[in-house]
C-alpha cells in the first residue's frame, strides 16, 4: 500500500517509495537526502493546500504543496 | 603552491562567518540559507604569503538549482586544481546530508579540506563526530572548528597547505547515499536525549496553529520594540544633542553670517521667528543631519537589531512556511518573504536577495512589489515622523495603502506574467542563539553601511536643492507637472519638487514637504505617493542589474501607472 504524503496524517513515519519527478526535482530532492527507501516523518500540513513540514535525518524541511504531492509513501 | 581558497558548502553551515575568521573582512551571516547571494574575496596571510580567499553562496550539490547555487558551482568548476584549495565546510549537527556535497567534490578531483563546524552545537544536541576515523574514511584532512568562537581557526590555517585530491570515480546519487550511510554509521555517535525547551519551540513554530500564534506575537513585540527603540535613542540621545548642544552653536554661525544671505541660506536656511526650526530650515548644517542623526538613524539602528536577531536565532524560514500559502496567491512563495523583510530596511539588500528565488518571473514579480509596496527604514521613520503627529489613523494609512497594492498589485502580476511561479523546498534551521558580539558586529556594520551611503547623498542633495530653488530653476519643473499634482493628487505644486527630489533619497524628499503646510489628508497622499512612485536611484540602479533593461522599464512603467492610479483614487475618496 502506498500513501501520498499530502495524505499521510500528522507524526506518520514511513519510508519513500517513489518521487513522481522531473529528472532536475528528483536531483534537488535527492540533495537534501530526500530518495527512495528514505524513512521521514511528517511534522505538519497547513490548509488550503498550503506547505508541509517534514523530518528527514537530522534536518527538517519545508515543501510547498504540490512538491509534497510529488513523494509517495509506503504505507505499512 | 596555494594561491586560491575557496569556501564551499551546504546553505547555512557558517561559511560567511568562517570566512570573516580567515580574512577578517566582514560579510553579513545569518541562521537561514541563503544569506549570501554574491561572492565575497578577502585575503588570508599565510607566513609571508597572501592567499585570495573566496566565499560562495551555500549549496546542496554540484547540481545547481538556484542563480546563486550557479555561481558558486561555476566558480568552482573554472579553478586550476593545481594553485587553489577547497575548504568544504559542513555542519556537524548535520553530517550525513552534508556528506552529499563533499562526496560530489571529491568525485569532481577538488583539492579538498573538509571542516566540521558548529562542533559545539553538535556536543550539545547530542551528537559525537569522531573526526580522525572520518579523515581515514574520506582521505583528506578533516578540522573541527566553532567558527562563531574561533575554535579550531588556527588548526585549520596551519593544516591549508594539507588540501587533497582523491581521485573517486563518479557514483550514481544511490550508491552516493549508500556510501554516506556507512561513513555516519562509523565516525557519528547519536546520544540519545530527551526534547528539551528549544526543540519543542522549534516544532511548535511550524505547526499551523501554535506556529501562528507564535509568529503574530514575534512580529508585534518586533515592532514594539522597533519603535520603543527608536524612540528612547531619540528622546534620550538625539534631540538632546541637536537642541542643547548643536542649536546654540548654529545660532551663533547664523548671527556670524548675519541671519540672511546666500551663504545663509544654503547653510543655515530660512529662520522661523528668528529661531532655527530643525525640521524646516532646509539647510545644509541644519535639516540635513537633523533628518538623518535624530529621525532616521535611530530607526535603522533599533531595526537592524531586531532583524538581526530574528535572522541569526532562525526564526525567518519559520515565517516563510507560514505565509506560503498568501504568498501563493501573488506569484511567489513562503521564501521570498526575506527578501521582502530585507526590504524593509533598505530595498536594496532586498531586491539583491531576490536572487535566492529559483525563476526569472518571482525575481520579477519580488523586485517590483518590493520597490513599489515596502517602505525602507529611512521613509517610514519620516513616515512617522511626519503623519504621526494627527494620529495614528494616518501613519497605518499608508501600510495599509502599500499593503493591499501589494496584494492586488501582486495578484495581476501573476494571472497577467506568462510561465508559472516554481514551490518552494526549504530547509528550516534549528534555533540557534548568537554570541552577543557577533549580533553586535553584525548591526555595527549593517549602520555603518547605512551611513556611508545616506550622508554624503543628504548633505549634497539639500545643498542641490538650496541651489535649485535660489536660482528659481524649480518654478519650470513644478509649471509643467502641476496639472497632474494639483488636479489629479489634489497637492500644492511646490510638492513636485519633493516628488523629484524622491528619486535622490526618500527621506529628504519628505523632508521637503514639512515646510510646505499640507493637511494632514495631503499629507497622507504625498507620504503614499513617495513610497509608491519611483524608488531612489541606489534601488533603481539594483533593479537594472539584477532584471536587464527590459524588465526595468516595464517595473517603472508598473510603477508610474500604479502610482497615478492610486493617487487619484486617494484624492477623490478623501479630499473631495
Amino acid at each position: 500500500m502506498k500513501i501520498s504524503l499530502i495524505k499521510a496524517k500528522k507524526n506518520y513515519k514511513g519510508k519513500i517509495a517513489e518521487i513522481v519527478a522531473s529528472a532536475a526535482t528528483q536531483n534537488k530532492f535527492m540533495s537534501l537526502g530526500l530518495y527512495k527507501g528514505r524513512e521521514i516523518t511528517k511534522i505538519s500540513h497547513f490548509a488550503l493546500s498550503g506547505p508541509v513540514a517534514v523530518k528527514v535525518g537530522r534536518s527538517v524541511i519545508a515543501l510547498g504543496h504540490s512538491m509534497a504531492a510529488k513523494i509517495i509513501l509506503e504505507l505499512e | 603552491m596555494i594561491n586560491k581558497i575557496f569556501l564551499i558548502g551546504n546553505p547555512n553551515v557558517g561559511k560567511s562567518v568562517v570566512f570573516s575568521r580567515l580574512t577578517g573582512v566582514h560579510v553579513i551571516s545569518s541562521n537561514y540559507p541563503g544569506t549570501t547571494v554574491g561572492i565575497s574575496k578577502g585575503f588570508l596571510t599565510l607566513g609571508e604569503e597572501k592567499i585570495e580567499v573566496v566565499d560562495l553562496p551555500g549549496t546542496y550539490s554540484l547540481e545547481s538549482t538556484s542563480r546563486a547555487e550557479e555561481v558558486a558551482v561555476g566558480l568552482l568548476k573554472e579553478a586550476p586544481k593545481e594553485t587553489s584549495a577547497v575548504i568544504n565546510i559542513i555542519d556537524s549537527t548535520n553530517l550525513e546530508r552534508n556528506l552529499f556535497l563533499t562526496l560530489q567534490l571529491l568525485e569532481a578531483g577538488m583539492p579538498l579540506i573538509v571542516v566540521l563546524n558548529m562542533c559545539d552545537e553538535a556536543g550539545h544536541r547530542g551528537v559525537d563526530i569522531n573526526a580522525l576515523e572520518l579523515e581515514k574514511m574520506l582521505g583528506v584532512p578533516v578540522i573541527p572548528t566553532c567558527a562563531v568562537t574561533g575554535a579550531g581557526i588556527k588548526s585549520l590555517i596551519s593544516r591549508i597547505k594539507e588540501s587533497r585530491i582523491v581521485k573517486e570515480g563518479k557514483l550514481t546519487h544511490e550508491e552516493r547515499w549508500l556510501k554516506i550511510g556507512k561513513i555516519v554509521e562509523a565516525c557519528q555517535k547519536l546520544n540519545h536525549r530527551h526534547h528539551t525547551l528549544r526543540e519543542t519551540l522549534e516544532d511548535a513554530s511550524i505547526r499551523p496553529l501554535t506556529g501562528l500564534l507564535m509568529s503574530v506575537a514575534v512580529v508585534y513585540a518586533s515592532f514594539k520594540v522597533v519603535r520603543f527603540l527608536g524612540e528612547f535613542l531619540i528622546n534620550r540621545i538625539f534631540d538632546p544633542f541637536f537642541f542643547d548642544l548643536y542649536q546654540p552653536l548654529l545660532m551663533k554661525l547664523s548671527a556670524l553670517l548675519g541671519g540672511d544671505g546666500f551663504l545663509h541660506h544654503l547653510l543655515i536656511g530660512d529662520l522661523i521667528n528668528g529661531k532655527i526650526d530643525f525640521k524646516q530650515a532646509l539647510g545644509v548644517l541644519t535639516t540635513a543631519p537633523y533628518i538623518e542623526f535624530a529621525m532616521v538613524l535611530p530607526y535603522v539602528v533599533s531595526f537592524y537589531l531586531i532583524l538581526s536577531l530574528l535572522e541569526d536565532i532562525g526564526y525567518l524560514p519559520r515565517l516563510a512556511i507560514l505565509l506560503d500559502n498568501i504568498l501563493h496567491r501573488i506569484g511567489l512563495h513562503g521564501f521570498a518573504i526575506i527578501p521582502v523583510l530585507l526590504g524593509f530596511g533598505c530595498n536594496v539588500p532586498g531586491i539583491m536577495a531576490t536572487r535566492v528565488l529559483e525563476s526569472k518571473r518571482e525575481r520579477f514579480i519580488a523586485a517590483t512589489l518590493i520597490s513599489i509596496g515596502v517602505p525602507c527604514v529611512p521613509l517610514q521613520a519620516m513616515i512617522f515622523g511626519l503623519l504621526g503627529g494627527f494620529g495614528g489613523f494616518y501613519v497605518g494609512g499608508v501600510y495599509l495603502v502599500l499593503f493591499s497594492v501589494l496584494i492586488i498589485l501582486g495578484a495581476v502580476l501573476n494571472r497577467t506574467l506568462k510561465g508559472f511561479s516554481p514551490e518552494f523546498l526549504l530547509e528550516i534551521p534549528p534555533y540557534r542563539f548568537p554570541p552577543l558580539a557577533l549580533l553586535g558586529q553584525k548591526l555595527y556594520y549593517r549602520v555603518k553601511g547605512f551611513l556611508i551611503e545616506a550622508v554624503p547623498v543628504v548633505l549634497l542633495g539639500v545643498l542641490l536643492i538650496n541651489l535649485l530653488i535660489y536660482a528659481r530653476l524649480f518654478d519650470y519643473v513644478t509649471g509643467i507637472f502641476a496639472p497632474i499634482i494639483k488636479g489629479l493628487f489634489g497637492l500644492p505644486k511646490e510638492a513636485v519638487v519633493a516628488l523629484v527630489i524622491g528619486f535622490l533619497r526618500k527621506d529628504v524628499a519628505v523632508g521637503m514637504l514639512m515646510p510646505l503646510g499640507l493637511s494632514a489628508k495631503q499629507l497622507f497622499i504625498a507620504a503614499t505617493l513617495l513610497a509608491m512612485s519611483f524608488p531612489c536611484v541606489a534601488t533603481f540602479v539594483v533593479l537594472f542589474k539584477e532584471l536587464g533593461f527590459k524588465n526595468l522599464i516595464k517595473a517603472t512603467s508598473i510603477m508610474i501607472g500604479i502610482s497615478l492610479v492610486v493617487g487619484g483614487i486617494l484624492n477623490f475618496a478623501i479630499l473631495r
